[in-house]
């Protein structure tokens, strides 16, 4: 690593987050000038977003070879007051709780009490939404039944496409001119909206061209005063490529880590969105480019691979946009899940892996840093070469990258409709989420916590929390005769949560839509410029609105135990084991032992509990799939948990499979913490039961002691492992390779393990930034060590 | 009339040291050896017996009587993993030679059905019984202690004599068969002993060549007084360092022998 890469990343390393008012204080002048109430709503959107760009502050960090910040500094980050307000007292708790905090400063606190907050109260999109919904929606967000994603944060869940890579601003702009040139006012009924969409996505596109200058204008000063003289070459060549880009395509590879920098600085900008945004297929993206630079000598491998660490670092200077209440117990981390795919294959279906792909790995190696998270795509084209050294990495134990099925990603979007040469240029982000790269808006509505409909089910509609009638009285389950009848309420009650959650998303995606456009993300997205639509409101080709279910593992095992127990060997009675649950236990020890170490579980590959996983996933999966959102698309389901299962544990009480009150659910589709005893090959074989292919991707955790990585063959062996589970159309894996006494050790003494990273749920962390309930949750997972 | 039932003791799924590729280990309960350093003491009795919980103190039933349909049951559950990996079945023990028919007919069932077999073993048992192993095993990991028998006596309980014979016997009818020398420290590691192993593999048999050498550990030691069997090597023994196994290793490779560490 060079000198200059080693600074910039220690830099970014050791920022303290904090909050920076300046895009509130411009977003809210903008808006308090008058200006907005002469424009359309997209257009006024677009004039704030030029309005930041053109004043806010521009800074170039030493050495930098990549420039651009989102906040007036590294990881100082923006709020987003139009879409959630932030009290004082949220501020406070940002300032001050233990893990993810930003630093508040007296100035930042009182503007926004003088300026920010009078305004936007009652304005933000938060308010309204809370304001819209239906009171059954509140009484079950607030139990614990579903999150909510668009309550704090913007739609976003997308990732830039080729397109991107070889088209500039003024690229669009002459497509948006075409677009309004070709509306037909005498037949269209919402030409007008179109126009006014594209007009915004016309003043977006300049936005971003005007920022670039202001960049360009700042290297170039900054080059006047530079005595080194390489340096002053270096400023002056930015200066250049600021000009060039992103108004115009990229012409060689440093051009084009700079245009994608700025549009992404661009979409984060413009709106706080769910995984803020994402440079795709880098190794496809970049590959011309890439050949091109070093067949004609403009880069060595080793300056086209500080190049990609000067761009790595400029992700990890962008911490999440702050959180709080429920967003900030479902995805409580600094993470923003920009996930950079290497691998898969090409729109023509053959093996996409090249020189750059490797590249790619040992940056991600030399760099490891969080952000961005990094995966790699391996379908049954990909050379074992390709995965062995993803392994190497992985062995290393930070968790990245993690492993996706490309063939499976293919099925899942075809499936969905989408064509198959757009599914192949397509992959995963987030933390495992299938999407048609460029093309598709794919919306994460929330979480949703499967094992609370059954406890809500054995309490015939109550929540025991709080006593509360929450779902329907689906009858008193000491009088269910048989288990089909238990199944039969738990369906009903399922029914009943989703629609409350689905009427939510209609309502909610109807607010977006005509209140939020974001004229600079629909732009780049593939087809909103052709269809005069925003991304928000339905103008992507592909528009997928997703439920994401939680805690498939104590569900199963849950349902397992009633069954086997209750049932068919009659070993306790309904009411017996309602007692226990209701007492937590108390007094029913050796009624807990039976139902945990007795009791058949998912992750063992026995067709017992596997069976009833496979009855839970068609119960969750009719009550989702292709039921139509606000914006010609569709429902869909997908089996991930972030932070969430830590969250909606805390909101249950004693489950069936021994699991003691407020304790946290299984995650992903991982079994049961501790409940797998049969070794990885029964976890796989167990989990691959799950129709995989009917998702938009599912999480499977898996940790191994490092001793067992530690030998080349048995790295070999975990390799095969892989292959074998996407094989049966596994979607996606990730590995924590860390021991327990390692990580207890971590808890004891913290300042002993500061760069201690391990593999949360879809992302990467630092150990000592989980809150402790999520620390002993990892610790608790199975470990396999050496057979 | 085929014995169809025997006794085993554990079955492992994702064995990935004992043969090639990802493997389903079945261990046989019953064992004629008495190793001292034995990390499998349940093994041993051919009868199921107690062992006592380590934690709870309740006591636990080990081994149990299976047939060879279930036991095919099991281990068809991984042969995706076995066909991706190149690996398959790797019976184990305890010592599986002492349940031949069982074993001949799990073994049969197993080739019938196109599944790689390995057997784990201390090669003690009749010659007949060993030939009746002929073609149905893809490979052999084949134990070997001393060369000197009254060692071996002291150390295994049993004489080496028919592990010899039956050892020259797979060599000349050129099975494949890896040779597994466990790392004792003082005990087997002595310079006459890999000398004596190192002369008697490389002169007396013409195809076996490669060798294993299995550092030893004290897994197994906890297990003895739950047994309520004393552990003779207790406290006594440290793993061998990596300086040593090479040390082994390199001297037996002097004998043109491939060595490797760990199996």
């Amino acid at each position: 690593m060079k000198d200059r890469i080693k600074s910039l990343r220690e830099q970014s390393m050791n920022a303290q987050p904090s909050l920076s008012i300046e895009r509130a204080k411009l977003l809210t002048d903008y808006y308090q000038s008058g200006a907005a109430d002469k424009a359309s709503i997209p257009v006024a959107r677009a004039q704030a977003f030029k309005y930041i760009l053109e004043n806010k502050k521009i800074c170039i960090n030493e050495g930098e070879l990549i420039i651009g910040e989102r906040g007036p500094e590294p990881t100082a980050t923006p709020t987003y007051p139009e879409i959630c307000t932030h009290t004082l007292q949220d501020f406070e708790i940002l300032n001050s709780r233990e893990k993810i905090s930003f630093s508040v400063n007296d100035e930042v606190k009182e503007l926004q009490s003088n300026v920010i907050t009078p305004f936007w109260k009652g304005r933000s999109i938060r308010d309204k939404i809370f304001a819209a919904v239906d009171p059954e929606w509140i009484e079950s967000y607030n139990a614990g039944l579903f999150t909510e994603f668009m309550e704090q944060r913007a739609p976003g869940h997308t990732v830039g496409g080729a397109h991107l890579w070889t088209n500039g601003m003024h690229d669009f702009q002459k497509e948006i001119a075409e677009s309004i040139d070709n509306l037909d006012f005498f037949n269209d009924p919402e030409a007008l909206n179109k126009k006014e969409e594209l007009n915004a996505m016309a003043i977006a596109a300049e936005a971003l061209i005007l920022f670039a200058g202001r960049y360009s204008k700042k290297a170039m000063e900054l080059a006047k005063k530079e005595t080194n003289l390489k340096r002053k070459k270096e400023l002056e060549s930015i200066a250049n490529i600021c000009k060039h880009v992103p108004a115009n395509a990229p012409r060689n590879m440093w051009e084009a880590l700079q245009h994608y920098w700025f549009i992404h600085l661009g979409v984060i900008t413009e709106l706080n969105t769910w995984d803020s945004y994402n440079p795709g297929r880098l190794d496809q993206n970049l590959y011309s480019l890439y050949q091109q630079d070093i067949s004609n000598k403009t880069h060595t491998e080793d300056s086209a691979k500080e190049l990609l660490q000067a761009f790595w670092i400029k992700f990890n200077n962008q911490p999440a946009p702050p959180k709080v209440g429920v967003t900030a117990e479902e995805s409580n981390t600094y993470t923003d899940f920009c996930l950079i795919n290497i691998g898969g294959v090409k729109e023509d279906g053959s093996n996409a892996v090249n020189e750059l792909s490797y590249i790619l790995l040992d940056v991600i190696e030399e760099m490891r840093l969080l952000q961005p998270s990094s995966m790699v795509q391996i379908s049954r084209k990909s050379p074992d070469r390709f995965l062995k050294r993803a392994f190497d990495i992985i062995k290393t134990g930070y968790g990245q990258p993690s492993v996706f099925n490309t063939d499976t990603i293919i099925q899942e979007l075809t499936r969905q409709g989408k064509s198959i040469i757009d599914a192949r240029a397509g992959g995963a982000s987030g933390c495992v989420e299938a999407g048609a790269f460029g093309k598709e808006a794919y919306i994460l509505t929330g979480y949703f916590n499967i094992p609370k409909v059954l406890e809500i089910t054995l309490n015939n509609g109550i929540d025991p929390n709080t006593g509360k009638l929450l779902g329907l009285q689906t009858g008193n389950p000491v009088e269910f005769t048989t288990f089909e009848e238990l199944v039969v309420a738990f369906t009903k009650q399922m029914n009943y949560f989703i629609d409350i959650k689905i009427k939510g998303n209609n309502i909610i995606e109807r607010l977006w839509a005509q209140t939020l456009p974001a004229p600079f993300m629909s732009l780049l997205t593939k087809d909103c410029i052709q269809n005069g639509k925003d991304y928000n409101d339905g103008g992507a080709r592909y528009n997928s609105s997703y439920i994401q279910g939680v805690g498939l593992g104590s569900i199963t095992d849950s349902l397992a135990a009633i069954k086997y127990n209750i049932y068919d060997n009659k070993n306790v009675t309904m009411q017996e084991l309602l007692n226990a649950l209701k007492s937590n236990f108390k007094d029913s020890k050796s009624l807990r032992e039976m139902l945990i170490y007795k009791t058949p579980k998912f992750g063992n590959d026995d067709d017992y509990p596997d069976d009833l996983m496979k009855d839970v996933f068609e119960i969750y999966w009719n009550a989702i799939d292709g039921r139509p959102n606000t914006k010609g698309g569709q429902h869909r389901v997908n089996l991930l948990p972030t932070t969430v299962h830590v969250y909606f544990g805390r909101m249950i009480g004693a489950l069936p499979d021994g699991r003691m009150a407020h304790e946290p659910l299984s995650e992903g589709v991982s079994p049961v913490q501790g409940a797998d005893i049969k070794g990885p090959t029964a976890v796989i074989k167990s989990v691959a039961k799950i129709d995989h292919e009917r998702t938009g991707g599912t999480l499977l955790n898996q940790k191994f002691s490092p001793k067992f990585l530690d030998d080349e063959k048995s790295l070999e062996k975990v390799a095969h492992l892989v292959r074998s589970y996407f094989k049966m159309d596994g979607h996606h894996i990730q590995f924590n390779v860390v021991s327990v006494d390692t990580l207890r050790d971590a808890q004891k003494h913290p300042d002993k393990y500061r760069n201690l990273i391990v593999r949360v749920a879809g992302y990467s962390d630092l150990f000592i930034n989980l809150g402790i309930e999520l620390q002993n949750e990892i610790i608790n997972r199975t470990e396999h060590m050496s057979a | 009339m085929k014995i169809r039932t025997g006794t085993i003791f554990d079955i492992k799924r994702f064995a990935v040291h004992d043969g090639p590729g990802i493997r389903t280990t079945i261990f046989f309960k019953g064992c004629p050896l008495n190793c001292w350093w034995c990390h499998n003491p349940e093994s041993q009795n051919p009868d199921p017996e107690t062992i006592l919980h380590p934690n709870s103190g309740e006591t636990e039933l080990i081994g149990k009587s299976v047939n060879i349909s279930e036991l095919m049951d099991e281990i068809r559950k991984d042969i995706i993993f076995y066909d991706e990996s190149g690996g398959g079945v790797t019976v184990s023990g305890g010592e599986p030679l002492m349940q031949p028919e069982f074993l001949v007919a799990l073994l049969n069932q197993c080739t019938n059905e196109n599944i790689n077999t390995t057997i784990d073993t201390t090669g003690f048992s009749s010659l007949k019984t060993m030939k009746s192993m002929l073609g149905k095993l893809d490979l052999f990991l084949y134990d070997l202690k001393f060369i000197d028998d009254e060692k071996h006596q002291a150390y295994t309980g049993v004489s080496n004599k028919s592990i010899l014979t039956n050892l020259k016997y797979l060599d000349s009818e050129k099975e494949s068969v890896i040779i597994r020398i466990p790392i004792i420290p003082g005990v087997t590691d002595t310079k006459t002993n890999i000398k004596s192993l190192g002369t008697f593999i490389s002169s007396s048999l013409q195809n076996i060549n490669k060798v294993n050498i299995l550092p030893y550990n004290r897994l197994g030691e906890g297990k003895y007084p739950r047994l309520n069997r004393p552990y003779r090597f207790a406290n006594q023994l440290a793993t061998p360092s990596d300086k040593e196994l090479n040390r082994i290793k390199n001297e037996l490779e002097t004998y043109g022998l491939g060595v490797q560490i760990g199996g």
